[in-house]
């Protein structure tokens, strides 16, 4: 435990070991609610806020909890700690709420947080496992960042509602591109995102099952 | 009426597909579908799953936590009460119970069935798609018939989803993908290309 | 103490903890922050409110400028006012069997209807009313949409619309917010001479002196089946079963009455 340095539990999730892009985790809640940057920003806070906190408490209650009752204390500590995120948002900030409607409840099965809390807090201590709540969830913002900017700055011209591009609608010139607005161009972004970080770090990239035979010319093939 | 329950189930399978419209269970969605045979297992986990558990939770919020569903009790104090606050803590509790009774239930009485979604079943507790379907059960305001429809239709949909994905994962292995996107990278574009498909089934209303 | 780990009585004693120190924690955030929810919910409607009938202007105190705006009851079969409780959620009457009825048929989708609704009157400084703002709703392409229509004292005439809860596709049907959009309603006639429905969403735009352009709404480019659901929610509670009776009340009562007389409303 101690040879694990908190610098390195922090940094580690974000490109080496990001929990979106290498360990598939925590995608669920995270791309209905990318079409703009307000939405998402919001939504990187209370998931670092979760995140951090339930790590923590996780972890400070780690040696009391009984093996077969586990998950379900852990998924109260996590309840209720959304719940106060999502009464925190309907009281201060009503409107984003109202846009994130049942993705702030998702937060619950997000499975970065369980995940964390399975392999991590539940054999460190407190405040390390805190770190690394922070910085998984400084991971999980990263693509959703990345996601969120290009929705908005493409799909309405604009970020954190702010006009850039003037769109055509408006009596501008940028033609707006609907489909960063639309669900699926969230699955491309983050494909793109996979691929950037997996070009940048080629340790990343997947074995394949198998190896295909170099390319033949296409003479050879008929 | 019978339109109505059958107009319901074909817009959850199909046009708002938990999977596909809503990203939701994407986590196991993307994980476990390299094969169809497992694919297959946990979807229909999941329809059994959501089939039991968003009945049950609507059951639990007209009866328990909305705004007067206590008048039942006779009581005054409790007639107006509102504790749909503390739904999501309910919702999740009842999520895992269920999962957790129907495991040691199939272990006990069909242990072929225990045998094939084993593995699944502790996965599907924190598989978004069943609390999704219980908030937007919640969110839509459906009645307990329309429930039971709605959490049926929607883990068809779902297992539809990753059927159809696992299948075109298995043909995938064979196709030369640049390095960066082997694997995980092309996977989240073909799901895009999928949910884009599935996008053309928006509207239809019968 | 690891010894008794997983004791009964250590797990029973471990669940009744957690549960109760969660179930404080989250008690307390729901009731403190209830007031504040509450005046959120209140506002955001009322905004809505004040945004359809063209009375909003940008830094302004809502709540006060609502003090203006009355909130009425009427009953949709006869258009008579009728009395209830401020508490009065026309939604959730909607899905009580004993305060609603179904809807045949359904153009609007929304299957059924509460038999008594909501009405706002905004009055100006001499209390006359301005503008009467009814609640609409109705499908759209992927779920209901919820909205404003106001009229201007004569029942007739549009003037303005926004909804204020809606799925629609964001840049497309999304338009529907858009206020470039929402200004073709203003001045539209709702019903012909003949006291008819006649207003109706047209696929692309109405040109100026196309027949009968005032009864006309230009579409929505990509967005057919929002506009097609704008249009049959709009005729929908214009219509017979909606708040026609009641529309058609106001008028006979502003004809037949003395100038000025507010007892039309």
């Amino acid at each position: 435990m101690a040879d694990e340095k908190a610098k390195d539990v922090l940094f580690a999730p974000i490109f080496n070991n990001n929990p979106i892009a290498l360990q598939i985790l925590g995608i669920c809640s995270a791309l209905a609610i990318t079409t703009t940057l307000v939405t998402t920003v919001t939504m990187c806070l209370a998931v670092i806020f979760v995140l951090t906190c339930s790590n923590f408490f996780i972890s400070v209650v780690r040696s009391h909890v009984p093996a077969n009752i586990r998950i379900i204390v852990q998924m109260t500590i996590i309840t209720s700690l959304v719940i106060v995120v999502d009464q925190f948002l309907q009281a201060y900030a009503y409107d984003i709420s109202r846009q994130l409607s049942v993705f702030v409840g998702l937060i619950i099965t997000n499975c970065i947080i369980l995940g964390r809390a399975e392999a991590f807090a539940m054999n460190h201590s407190p405040v390390l496992s805190a770190v690394d709540g922070f910085g998984n969830a400084l991971g999980y913002s990263v693509v959703l960042l990345f996601v969120g900017i290009n929705r908005e700055f493409f799909g309405s011209g604009s970020l954190m509602g702010m006009q850039i591009l003037q769109p055509v609608t408006e009596g501008g010139w940028y033609y707006t591109n609907g489909l960063m607005l639309l669900p699926p161009s969230a699955f491309f972004l983050i494909g793109g995102f996979i691929w950037l970080l997996r070009a940048w770090r080629t340790e990343q990239v997947e074995e394949q099952p198998f190896e295909i035979a170099p390319n033949s010319r296409v003479s050879e093939a008929f | 009426m019978f339109e109505h329950y059958l107009s319901l189930f074909i817009r959850a399978v199909f046009v708002e597909n938990m999977a596909l419209a809503f990203f939701l269970g994407m986590c196991t969605f993307l994980a476990i579908s390299k094969k169809v045979q497992t694919a297959l297992g946990l979807g229909i986990a999941v329809v059994v799953v959501l089939t039991i558990t968003v009945p049950v939770n609507n059951l639990i919020l007209h009866n328990l936590l909305d705004e007067g569903a206590l008048a039942w009790t006779g009581i005054a104090a409790l007639e107006t009460l509102d504790m749909r606050f503390l739904g999501l803590l309910c919702y999740i509790g009842v999520i895992a119970a269920i999962v957790q009774i129907l495991e040691m239930t199939l272990d006990r009485y069909v242990p072929a069935l225990y045998n094939a979604l084993g593995i699944f079943l502790p996965l599907i507790t924190v598989n978004c798609a069943i609390l999704g379907g219980v908030l937007f059960m919640v969110e839509r305001h459906y009645t307990f018939t329309e429930s039971v429809v709605f959490g049926f239709g929607s883990g068809v949909g779902w297992a539809l989803a990753i059927v159809l994905l696992a299948a075109i994962r298995e043909k995938l292995k064979y196709s030369d993908v640049p390095d960066g996107l082997k694997g995980l990278g092309i996977t989240f574009i073909v799901v895009g290309l999928m949910s884009l498909g599935f996008m053309s089934f928006a509207g239809v209303q019968l | 103490m690891a010894m008794h780990r997983e004791s009964v009585g250590n797990i029973l004693r471990v669940s009744l903890l957690v549960c109760l120190v969660c179930a404080v924690i989250v008690s307390t955030a729901s009731v403190a922050l209830r007031p504040m929810q509450q005046d959120n919910r209140m506002q955001y409607r009322q905004l809505h409110i004040l945004q359809a009938a063209g009375l909003y202007e940008p830094g302004m105190d809502v709540a006060a400028a609502f003090d203006a705006i009355e909130r009425r009851f009427v009953d949709l079969d006869t258009g008579a006012y009728v009395d209830k409780p401020d508490a009065y959620d026309q939604r959730r009457a909607a899905r009580d069997p004993e305060l609603s009825r179904p809807v045949a048929p359904d153009p609007a989708g929304i299957r059924r209807q509460a038999a008594v609704a909501e009405v706002f009157l905004a009055r100006d400084e001499d209390g006359e009313v301005r503008r009467i703002i009814l609640p609409v709703h109705g499908y759209g392409l992927w779920s209901t949409m919820y909205g404003f229509l106001a009229l201007e004292p004569d029942a007739n005439t549009v003037a303005g619309i926004g909804f204020f809860e809606h799925g629609e596709t964001p840049g497309l049907g999304g338009e529907i917010d858009n206020p470039r959009w929402q200004e073709n309603w203003i001045g539209k006639r709702l019903f012909d001479d003949d006291g008819r429905v006649a207003i109706r969403v047209v696929k692309g735009a109405v040109g100026e002196d196309a027949p009968d352009a005032d009864h006309r709404v230009d579409g929505l480019s990509g967005a057919t089946l929002t506009a097609n659901g704008v249009n049959n929610l709009v005729r929908f509670w214009m219509g017979e079963t909606g708040f026609r009776p009641y529309l058609e009340r106001v008028r006979e009562r502003s004809n037949n009455g003395i100038d000025g007389d507010t007892q039309a409303f």
